[in-house]
């Protein structure tokens, strides 16, 4: 059952709405990443420091938060991809709308 | 303490090596066409899938490599896990899709799905094979460190066995194989580290923590004394080079180590076949707190108990913590003898819970530095060619998407929980400080045999994982890429199955020759020249083929070649070279630069760009 031969992707309606959602989620991202190498570039560590949650500095916070944030994102774009494309291809299950 | 494998660890591997040779015969008999072999058939359940990311991303660099820079150098080591999660998030909203929708067997499909270019052909299986290779040697490196203290043999033999077992599970079913393993060894990954992570929060934090040996880690190396008291003691100063002091008593030779405050600390020492004076012998296992914040020295040696992950950070993080950090330093004695000293410092809990330690940022190289590693983290991961080859294993874009976001999910949470395997290391004595890739393993060693026994057999597991990966990629580069399509050998179904197991032969015996040729080299910056290379010569190429129309063949073409050669010549010609590998000086290397991101990934965007306008008349006449 696993092996066959791959298939083969046939047009996805979706398939800009998805190109133009990515961009947009992955240029959030991208600033707050920046975000947090230039603050540590040009505060030199020092506002890393800072004690902000429970004990917890802002280095760990925010590195946490990097990683929790990238799910959440993650989670949000497949909701939003799902939904268009069972919307555009009248599917239930996304893995059927193939391409 | 000397490491040494106990029955059970090489039981448990024994036991792991057997599934997986089981079932890469088992799905032999069902990979027989190109696409079942290459592709696994293009049916793998998103949800393995996205384990598989796990058990193919999360390397020996991560497992190994991260918890031990954590262990000796704290925040700092952590930065690694921020940077290769980030990277995830270029993989799924910009790559995944598309590549899935683009690509058959190989990212070099993808790249030349809209021009059939013999140049993009060539270049991309290049940089494939650069990048696998890159990422291979260190690998198979480890495999070998692995099993000199695990399985009590020679470097060679395991580098042969960790080559010969690889060899046989991609050459029996290619990538079907490959992925069951990939997906057997991110489970167990997952399961164990969430284990040990849990020992290590219920032991809680303490100046005096039990668990190796002799119950007290570290032993006599965390001896302190004053000058005065060691000269009562008979013991004679003998050299003093910066804070080292080299003593001498009844013939016995010890290196202490003086702090701001005077005091002195025992160091550890290696020189030539002796270490702390024995011939052949080894190092002590060190690392541990020496005070806890707001608690009294009496509370501190009692320990915090059990604690939640979070107050287990705050207390290291508080400012009156005190952690040791351990350092290597070469030194000359007084009769022009060279010593490795291995000494601790003491730092705070500020300083060790926020980055600054490696990685500085104070003048303006420094800074540069530290913007190109986390540029290089950042894109490189969505353009490791046996990251990429997992998107063609599943049956559409959506099940790409879907694989990538349990990526996320499984490879977020154990860089999270590196973070604990880590610090718990630094405080628990249970750091090697000639090599903190051992941190994890002895850490569980601290909690009891099995415990000990399956991490190692993981730590394995691990290096099968992730290099029968490598080798499906790159077999893949050499046998579809340039036999194939680039050398136009019109291959049959069945032809393209054997020329690929061939391929994946031969790259096999070269990663088994390059294992054992680098052996005692430290090669873990090879890791680093991978994603550099990556980021710099295969991103460009895939982001403006998605999103910009003018993009050509012959702009792709120089982009990779400028992304190659412009991130290893940086490398190559940097300080960290010279100062390393070269035996130089890093004042001798060309330029300040260590990480050439900064520079070689937007100069193979302009490379693109400016080609691609040369040669327009064959732009892409509509994006797919």
């Amino acid at each position: 059952m696993l092996h066959g031969p791959a298939r083969h992707a046939g047009p996805d309606p979706a398939s800009g709405y998805k190109t133009r959602l990515g961009v947009v989620m992955f240029i959030i991202y991208c600033v707050v990443y920046t975000g947090f190498v230039m603050l540590n570039v040009l505060s030199e560590g020092r506002t890393m420091q800072v004690i902000v949650f429970g004990g917890l500095n802002l280095a760990v916070v925010y590195g946490f938060g990097l990683i929790v944030f990238a799910l959440v994102l993650a989670l949000i774009y497949n909701r939003l991809c799902t939904q268009k494309e069972r919307e555009l291809s009248g599917c239930d299950g996304a893995e059927e709308v193939g391409s | 303490m000397n490491l040494h494998g106990t029955p059970l660890s090489i039981i448990i591997f024994a036991l792991f090596v057997a599934a997986v040779l089981f079932l890469s015969f088992f799905f032999a008999r069902k990979a027989k066409s190109a696409a079942g072999y290459y592709a696994a058939g293009g049916q793998i359940h998103w949800a393995v899938n996205g384990i598989s990311f796990a058990g193919d991303y999360l390397s020996a660099a991560s497992f190994l490599g991260i918890c031990g820079m954590i262990a000796t150098l704290g925040y700092d080591g952590f930065l690694y896990s921020i940077g290769y999660l980030a990277g995830w998030v270029v993989a799924l909203f910009v790559v995944a899709e598309p590549m899935k929708r683009m690509g058959k067997f190989t990212f070099t499909d993808a790249l030349d799905a809209k021009f059939d270019s013999r140049g993009i052909k060539l270049t991309a299986a290049i940089s494939t094979l650069v990048v696998s290779i890159c990422y291979l040697i260190p690998q198979m490196n480890g495999a070998g460190s692995l099993v000199e203290p695990l399985l009590g043999l020679p470097h060679w033999v395991g580098v042969i066995l960790v080559g010969a077992i690889v060899i046989v599970i991609v050459s029996a079913a290619g990538m079907t194989s490959t992925t069951y393993v990939q997906f057997l060894k991110g489970g167990l990954l997952l399961i164990f580290s969430t284990i040990l992570v849990g020992f290590v929060l219920s032991r809680g934090l303490s100046t005096e923590p039990v668990g190796l040996d002799d119950g007290a880690p570290g032993g006599e190396m965390t001896v302190q004394a004053t000058e005065s008291q060691l000269q009562e003691q008979g013991y004679a100063l003998l050299h003093t080079t910066g804070s080292l002091l080299k003593y001498d008593r009844d013939g016995a030779t010890t290196w202490w180590k003086r702090e701001a405050d005077g005091t002195l600390w025992r160091a550890q020492w290696s020189s030539g076949d002796q270490v702390n004076g024995v011939a052949g012998g080894v190092l002590e296992p060190v690392g541990r707190l020496r005070q806890i914040g707001g608690m009294s020295a009496a509370e501190a040696a009692d320990g915090t108990g059990a604690v939640g992950p979070l107050a287990f950070l705050a207390h290291l993080t508080h400012p009156d913590t005190r952690v040791e950090q351990w350092q290597k330093q070469a030194v000359t004695d007084e009769k022009g003898a060279k010593y490795a000293v291995y000494s601790p410092k003491t730092v705070s809990g500020t300083d060790e819970m926020k980055p600054g330690v490696k990685f500085k940022v104070h003048t303006t190289t420094e800074k540069l530095n530290f913007v190109s590693l986390m540029m290089a983290l950042f894109f490189g991961t969505a353009a490791l060619p046996h990251i990429l080859i997992r998107y063609y294993t599943v049956p559409s874009p959506a099940c790409a998407r879907k694989s990538t976001i349990v990526a996320i999910a499984s490879i977020g949470f154990f860089y999270v929980l590196t973070l604990f395997l880590g610090l718990g290391a630094a405080v628990n004595g249970t750091v090697n400080p000639a090599d903190n890739n051992m941190s994890a393993p002895l850490l569980a060693m601290s909690f009891g045999g099995v415990l000990f026994a399956v991490i190692s057999a993981i730590a394995f597991a691990t290096v099968l994982g992730t290099v029968a990966g490598l080798i499906v990629a790159a077999s893949g580069a050499v046998a579809h890429d340039l036999m194939d399509r680039f050398g136009r050998m019109e291959l049959t179904d069945r032809q393209k199955v054997r020329a690929g197991k061939i391929a994946a032969f031969a790259v096999g015996i070269v990663a088994i020759v390059l294992g054992i040729v680098f052996r005692g080299v430290n090669v873990s910056f090879l890791v680093g020249w991978a994603f550099a290379v990556a980021a710099s010569a295969n991103l460009p190429a895939i982001l403006m083929l998605l999103f910009w129309k003018r993009t050509t063949a012959a702009g792709i073409v120089a982009s990779i070649i400028v992304g190659i050669v412009s991130s290893l010549g940086i490398i190559l010609t940097g300080p960290e070279m010279f100062a390393g590998p070269y035996g130089l000086t890093a004042e001798q290397a060309w330029h300040p630069l260590g990480q050439p991101g900064i520079i070689s990934i937007p100069l193979s965007f302009l490379a693109l760009i400016v080609v691609s306008l040369v040669t327009k008349n064959r732009r892409v006449a509509e994006a797919a």
